[in-house]
């Protein structure tokens, strides 16, 4: 739906009788609710509230969403519930005046639960995303260890690269959107995506690498780095203009370097400081060496954990004394990057401008304070560094609680959070599906439905079917659900609107695949369905042959030999003809592939074959008996032929078959009964004729 | 394949075709079209390959395929096919056929011509008519072809507002796709595993000449004619099996591959290269088939670390054709026997709708809602 109004997707819909108000109908029961306002479908929280609102505490009070054009005073709506929607109109009851219907309600409201859904690039995170997903459930189980856990980080920076392309793309369409509003919704956006994926690296760092002490260090390093990067456009632009020692961001771009721990860059900037200005040349020279000399983790060397903090405790020590003698005392611009470098949470606090957030600060605190840092201490320094930035001014906001369950080691809390901040299911399903793959969820089992990997995919996966046309994505998130995938699927795929064979041919091998035998059944029978109401009865006897549907094909045969009663030739030859062994199917689909044989046997002038066949046709009941008068029927011109072709025993037979005929209904002047006394006459000439060739041939045929 | 450009376009892509290029021109494909499906709003759109002046500092090319233009679509795109250079006809879910102008000037497309309602169904005991869907059409300038759902098949001329011709009832099922065989003569298969002939000399409503599958009658869903011997002509199945048909002798096709996992949607012989075959299939996969003589050799000296089977089950023998040159898809001889089949693309998705060869390029279009392009097929 292109538009959407608010948090979430409303789109009216015409005059109330014009949308099959099938649903709407049976909303008649609620009645108005007390207020005339509907609850929020923003985000995966509300509708986990909805569904949970009886056996659990509210998570976080539900947001109260008007739909523009209902009139919330007159205290009337009605609702009822969709896979992926909601519907919504004005009732007009009215107590007081029974009889007076004023034709109120004129527009029934789809309110749509997952918006980010029917985003144009956010499909792209969809369909990029859903290849990764798939890749990832393949993953040899029996993959342990080193490799396993590299193959896991590898799928989980796969996801963060798609991310990250469509926060990318996003920021391009906001910066061309012409108009402000959507400009603005563009960005905010991208500052979602850009949160999911700051989350999802942390998680990543956190959960799936396992970083121990030390390389955690460096990898929440990068982590910031990557996420802070207004410093990259800052560098270009000092180094780029004339004089860079001059540039009036010349301190604030050293200083947030210091703050990154780049220091090598950080150090060159400082090396120029120092070409250009003799007074403080030995200043930066020192710090320089200072910045070299701090002693950093490097992988691949066999250096201890032990050896480190001692040679960095050395460093410090010495950093110290050089603030203690008052190395830098002349340059407060030096001396403030000294006390970073010493870890000074006061000198830090000093920098909050630069530091943006407080997971900034506390990487760049523990950077100078603890490089060592263990996984175990982090929510202690993740506590005080929140505490500490914040300073008692704001409270933390949605992002901070969810980074900082993170820094607990606390997943539930990260996807809880997560599930309640965001705005759609990709995220939680994806993160948690991986992090269930890391074997860190398999101990909690909810007490409704599945696990909770299972419960967050089936959410996603459901609003992948309510969209137009990603439903066939969701097809493999519901496979990859052990316990309630496959009834979801099956509920789910038997609503796929069939509008084209090729589509109808789609779902049938989604159901084919999964010998989903009932679904594959009902599709083919709605075809045939179709097929029969088109008058294209050739199609309609091709997918009851399909769905092995022994009645419908009946029934369709039926028809072919009705319009054969009445117009006398086979429409539909190149099917008939060519049924094979699906004529088996059904007795009357037999009969009409074999009544049509007879038929072109007799064209073919194999009177014999033909005339077996025609009697045996009768004989062994496969003909319906309201049918076999037209058999008789064909075989008169069969009786007149100069040669004999029934034989003694045929005739006699054909002639059973005629009494067995006439002795079940009276025979009045009905046009019937014409025909029988001509077929009978016929008979026993055909009879007297096959006597005189007999004898002819010396041979008596006693009767 | 190292060289394969993927572009999610928010939009599932049911037919990727590359314009032609101008007879005789050196020229190498550059732009291609595509239609969707399945969409609440479907677009044919047109995309650029680049600039081939534009050479990287590697020597390779630049990047993926951008949007050229692009125009609303009533219904889905079932089929597509470039009448010239600058005009493409769709087939429409709605019944409806629709010529597209390209304009290059201001890169626009504008509905040039329509036929609206070229497929319906009739209702018994009712006069109105429902539309049915249009599966396919095929060009030859100035003739367009279409068949449908509604088991009829349309002449139209680019020029005429009316249909030229129109075989009502031409199949009791649905025909999948249609292909010329040699002017006036044109090919459909339908969806009971047949295959006919029909000419347009003949005034009946009856094919020249049918062609099935025994037994299962499983349906096809595409067909192409070998460009240079016209007799030859590749189906696929649901089944994914490839059959190599020729049309002047036997009511059978002259062998069945085993190919993919499900349904066929699209072969094609590659059009100056024909012992090259490409498929795809509902399966996901991407298929080049490599049937040249050389092919053995070739793919021990250059093609190593490439996953290659062989097969060719031949379920006919042709003890009888004499002539010079026999086309390497007709060939029984088992030393020759040999198809080098490669998997173009990386990871299986879900289904390839389309694709299209041209030249050293090859475009397919999948329902993971993204455009694969490559410009080294035969490196």
């Amino acid at each position: 739906m292109a538009e959407r109004r608010g948090p979430c997707g409303i789109g009216g819909f015409g005059p109330a009788g014009s949308t099959g108000g099938a649903r709407a109908g049976s909303s008649l029961a609620t009645g108005a609710e007390p207020e005339a306002r509907a609850r929020s479908f923003g985000g995966p929280a509300n509708s986990r509230w909805l569904r949970l609102g009886a056996m659990e505490e509210l998570d976080g009070e539900p947001t109260v969403t008007l739909i523009p054009g209902v009139n919330s005073s007159k205290k009337q709506m009605c609702f009822d519930w969709g896979p992926g929607e909601m519907l919504v109109c004005e009732t007009s009851f009215n107590k007081k005046e029974k009889s007076e219907t004023v034709p109120g309600c004129p527009v029934i409201y789809i309110i749509r639960k997952d918006v980010d859904v029917y985003s144009q690039i956010l499909r792209k995170l969809f369909n990029e995303s859903h290849g990764i997903f798939v890749g990832l459930q393949r993953i040899e189980e029996e993959l342990t260890g080193k490799s396993r856990k590299a193959q896991l980080v590898r799928v989980s920076k796969n996801y963060r690269s798609v991310i990250r392309a469509c926060m990318e793309e996003m920021h391009q369409v906001a910066i061309a959107a012409k108009d402000p509003a959507c400009s603005r919704q563009f960005s905010s956006q991208v500052s979602i995506l850009s949160a999911m994926e700051l989350i999802w690296n942390l998680c990543e760092i956190l959960f799936i690498e396992v970083a121990p002490a030390g390389p955690l260090l460096l990898h929440l390093l990068d982590w910031v780095r990557l996420h802070v990067c207004e410093v990259d456009n800052l560098l270009a632009d000092v180094l780029g203009s004339e004089n860079p020692r001059k540039h009036e961001s010349f301190w604030k771009l050293v200083t947030i370097l210091v703050l990154q721990g780049r220091l090598d860059e950080a150090r060159q900037m400082l090396s120029k400081e120092a070409d250009s200005s003799p007074t403080s040349a030995g200043m930066c020279r020192i710090l320089g060496d200072l910045m070299r000399t701090m002693p950093v983790l490097s992988p691949g060397t066999t250096q201890t954990l032990t050896e480190l903090e001692l040679k960095w405790q050395h460093w410090h020590e010495e950093c110290e004394r050089h603030l203690q003698d008052g190395t830098f005392a002349s340059s407060p611009h030096l001396e403030s990057l000294c006390k970073i470098m010493l870890g000074d949470e006061a000198a830090l606090l000093e920098q909050k401008e630069l530091l943006n957030n407080w997971y900034h600060f506390l990487v760049t605190r523990l950077l100078y304070s603890h490089p060592t840092v263990k996984p175990i201490d982090l929510h202690f320094y993740a506590q005080s560094s929140l505490d500490l930035f914040l300073g008692g001014e704001s409270s933390p906001e949605p992002l901070d609680n969810i980074l900082m369950a993170a820094f607990e080691f606390d997943i539930h809390q990260v996807i809880k959070e997560c599930s309640i901040a965001l705005s759609n299911w990709w995220f939680v399903a994806h993160l948690t599906d991986l992090l269930d793959h890391c074997k860190l969820l398999q101990s909690h089992n909810l007490y409704f439905g599945s696990n909770m990997r299972e419960f967050l995919l089936l959410e996603y996966a459901s609003g992948l079917f309510a969209h137009h046309s990603l439903w066939q994505l969701g097809v493999d998130y519901f496979d990859y659900c052990p316990e309630l995938g496959r009834v979801s699927l099956e509920l789910h795929i038997e609503r796929i609107p069939l509008s084209t064979e090729q589509k109808a041919l789609k779902v049938l091998r989604i159901c084919e695949q999964r010998q989903m035998t009932e679904q594959v059944r009902s599709i083919c029978k709605i075809l045939a369905m179709k097929a029969v109401r088109n008058n294209r009865l050739g199609s309609a006897l091709s997918w009851s042959i399909r769905a092995k549907d022994a009645a419908f094909a009946t029934l369709v045969s039926d028809r072919f030999l009705r319009d054969y009663c009445e117009r006398g030739c086979f429409s539909d030859l190149d099917l008939i003809d060519n049924l094979g062994p699906a004529m088996m199917l059904s007795d009357r689909l037999t009969f009409l592939g074999k009544y049509r044989e007879f038929h072109r046997l007799y064209g073919e002038k194999r009177f014999v074959d033909a005339a077996s066949l025609l009697l045996s046709l009768m004989t062994s009941q496969i003909a319906p008996r309201s049918f076999w008068m037209t058999l008789l029927t064909d075989a008169l011109p069969l009786l007149e032929q100069k040669q004999v072709i029934f034989s003694a025993e045929q005739t006699y037979e054909l002639m059973r078959c005629l009494e067995d005929l006439t002795s079940g209904r009276p025979v009045h002047g009905e046009p019937d009964a014409q025909r029988l006394q001509v077929g009978a006459q016929s008979l026993s000439t055909a009879i007297e004729a096959e006597k005189l060739s007999k004898e002819g041939g010396q041979l008596l045929v006693s009767t | 394949m190292e060289e394969i450009y993927a572009k999610f376009v928010s939009q599932k892509i049911s037919k990727t075709r590359w314009r032609p290029v101008p007879a005789g021109s050196l020229q190498t494909a550059d732009t291609f079209a595509t239609g969707s499906w399945d969409n609440e709003e479907n677009r044919v759109s047109l995309w650029s390959i680049g600039d081939f002046g534009n050479l990287d500092s590697d020597g390779g090319f630049e990047g993926d395929h951008q949007l050229l233009c692009d125009i609303k679509h009533h219904g889905d795109v079932m089929d597509l096919q470039f009448f010239d250079q600058e005009r493409i006809v769709a087939a429409s879910s709605t019944g409806s056929v629709t010529l597209f102008l390209h304009h290059p000037n201001n890169q626009t497309l504008s509905v040039g011509q329509q036929w609206t309602a070229a497929h319906y169904h009739t209702s018994p005991g009712s006069l109105s008519c429902r539309s049915a869907p249009c599966t396919g059409v095929v060009c030859s300038n100035p003739e367009i072809v279409t068949v449908g759902e509604d088991g009829r098949i349309n002449l139209f001329r680019a020029d005429h507002k009316e249909a030229v011709r129109t075989i009502d009832n031409a199949d009791s099922s649905t025909l999948h796709a249609v292909t010329f065989l040699r002017t006036p003569e044109i090919l459909t298969v339908n969806s009971i595993g047949q295959l006919k002939i029909w000419d347009f000399r003949q005034q009946g409503n009856e094919p020249s000449q049918i062609l099935s599958l025994t037994g299962d009658r499983v349906p096809l869903h595409c067909v192409d004619r070998h460009p240079n011997q016209q007799h030859v002509v590749a189906t696929g199945g649901q089944d994914g099996m490839l059959s190599i048909w020729d049309v002047r002798q036997g009511t059978m096709p002259v062998s069945l591959l085993k190919a993919h996992e499900a349904e066929m949607w699209e072969v094609h012989f590659h059009p100056s290269n024909p012992d090259h075959l490409f498929t795809c299939s509902e399966d996901g996969s991407l298929w080049h088939w490599d049937a040249s003589t050389d092919a053995p050799e070739k793919s021990s000296l250059f093609h190593e670390g490439r996953s290659s089977i062989f097969l060719f089950h031949s379920i006919s023998n042709q003890a009888n054709v004499h002539q010079s040159v026999i086309s390497s898809w007709l060939s029984t001889d088992p030393a020759k026997d040999r198809i080098e089949i490669t998997s173009l693309l990386p990871n299986r998705t879900l289904s390839v709708n389309s694709l299209d060869v041209l030249g050293p390029c090859l475009v397919c279009g999948t329902d993971a809602e993204a455009i694969y392009v490559t410009r080294q097929l035969f490196s």
